[in-house]
């Protein structure tokens, strides 16, 4: 469907750069990060790369921990792909691209322990804060990934506990007691389009990729996380190179905290 | 406790402060940003696009579907549960009979206008946000209009009438509170959208209306700027 697209922009990347003008590992400019945007959430941030705009927030209640964990507590992600922010998304229950966001985030997060679940304990086996998280993109112009993935850390480094007497929390209090971020995952997603690697794809180069590798990695190079995409297979060798890049370019968007 | 003066300090007939922009969704076809206090909408339209299912379609005429969401994350309670609750499908609907009146759609047969509102944070008067939004949305994306529509809310707190009720308002302990909901096509001066819960008496409540209009008249002059401002900037 997207065949002449396709061959054009390959012979672009043979030439060294993007539709746009960008080399094939640049993100696009500017890169902007707002902490704080929505009052009524506990913590929230606003990250835009180029023209993608995503809004996380994060809302924090109390529940019983799971049986096999009691001193610890949890995040739940959750991203809806809403059909004010692409002309292909539809009204809807999260389809398959919503829920795979939601969870390449989840575990980004989850894996690297950037919160340390004990700390989210109340009281063992009876109290525990829930860290929800919500995704929600105003404007899609490709890579929501890498930006959701970036939005949520920053929402979370923002977020402050609400009041809590034990029984209620009282949502209109907010106390000073921040969550407690120990690690900051980023997540990258390298793209393959024939034998380039590109990093920060606008909507014109996600319609036309082989294969995908998102990699989260932590400050000091460890990964927490990957996930792979596209229809196509990666030999080892391509999957080195990606990671390379996915962890060059996760030190980069790291500065933007 | 008497009800004397407002508790925020603003004068009886005062909105909270407005911001309004238009452009902020790359993607769609025409968009707005309409904030008011802390109460903040988006909306977006895309279209007119093909109307699928097919059994939708009105061969006679294009159709207007409008859809208001609140972000999980946008009430100061607790967490909004994703997917729609009847209070937000009311307001979908109350929201498009709002913009209907000032559209002309006879050119796009079998087709659909989609309008889609989402709120990022709210303090009371959100579909009136999401009406105003919408409409500046609807205008930027050229569709062809009337008029726009300006929307705010007008009340009534123990004896005093206000404009633009702010959640400490609408939630006044003790006495009679009313809370109206009302649009207007601020050139024709008639009233696409009216909704009322509370006690109130006939005359107080014609009082409200020409109250409104006042105020929607200020809020027609910003959406007008934003619409304005948006051509500013390419031609520079």
């Amino acid at each position: 469907m997207y065949r002449e697209l396709r061959s054009h922009i390959i012979s672009l990347l043979n030439a060294g750069i993007r539709l746009d003008g960008r080399k094939l590992t640049d993100y696009r400019k500017p890169i902007e990060l707002e902490y704080g945007v929505v009052k009524t959430a506990e913590g929230s941030a606003r990250v835009r790369i180029g023209d993608t705009d995503v809004m996380v927030g994060i809302k924090l209640d109390v529940g019983e921990p799971y049986p096999d964990t009691p001193d610890e507590g949890t995040i739940i992600v959750g991203a809806e792909l809403l059909p004010l922010s692409n002309p292909e998304f539809e009204l809807g229950p999260p389809g398959i691209q919503a829920i795979e966001l939601a969870r390449v985030v989840d575990r980004g997060i989850r894996e690297s322990k950037a919160l340390d679940f004990k700390k989210l304990c109340i009281t063992p086996k009876e109290k525990i804060w829930m860290v929800i998280i919500d995704i929600c993109p105003i404007n899609d112009a490709g890579n929501l990934l890498d930006a959701s993935s970036l939005a949520a850390i920053a929402a979370l480094k923002d977020a402050k506990y609400p009041s809590f007497d034990g029984e209620k929390i009282d949502y209109k209090q907010k106390t000073d007691k921040k969550l407690q971020l120990e690690k900051t995952p980023i997540a990258v997603t390298v793209i393959k389009i024939s034998d380039k690697f590109i990093v920060d794809p606008d909507v014109e180069e996600e319609r036309v990729i082989d294969a995908r590798l998102t990699v989260s990695s932590i400050e000091d190079g460890t990964l927490c996380a990957m996930q792979k995409g596209g229809d196509f297979p990666l030999t080892i060798d391509e999957i080195s190179k990606m990671i390379d890049i996915g962890i060059e370019k996760g030190k980069e968007l790291r500065k933007y905290l | 406790m008497a009800y004397k003066e407002r508790l925020n300090g603003r004068k009886f007939d005062e909105m909270r402060p407005i911001e309004a922009k238009v452009g902020v969704v790359k993607r769609a076809d025409g968009s707005a940003m309409f904030k008011i206090g802390n109460t903040w909408a988006y909306a977006a339209v895309y279209g007119p696009r093909n109307l699928h299912p097919k059994f939708l379609q009105d061969p006679q005429k294009g159709i207007l579907r409008c859809s208001y969401n609140m972000m999980p994350f946008s009430s100061s309670g607790e967490r909004v549960r994703p997917g729609g609750s009847r209070r937000s499908k009311e307001i979908s609907l109350v929201t498009e009979k709002a913009l209907l009146p000032v559209l002309n759609l006879d050119e796009y047969p079998n087709s659909v206008v989609d309008v889609f509102i989402e709120l990022p944070q709210t303090e009371a008067g959100s579909r009136c946000a999401g009406i105003c939004a919408a409409s500046m949305a609807l205008a930027d994306a050229g569709l062809e209009m009337k008029d726009l529509v300006c929307a705010v809310s007008v009340g009534k707190v123990a004896d005093k009438l206000l404009v633009d009720l702010d959640y400490s308002e609408e939630s006044y302990p003790d006495v009679p509170v009313a809370d109206v909901p009302i649009a207007i096509m601020p050139n024709s001066g008639k009233v696409t959208l009216l909704q009322m819960d509370g006690e109130i008496k006939k005359d107080e409540l014609m009082k409200l209306l020409e109250m409104g209009k006042k105020a929607i008249a200020s809020i027609y002059e910003i959406q007008k700027n934003a619409l304005k401002e948006k051509y500013h900037e390419v031609e520079v």
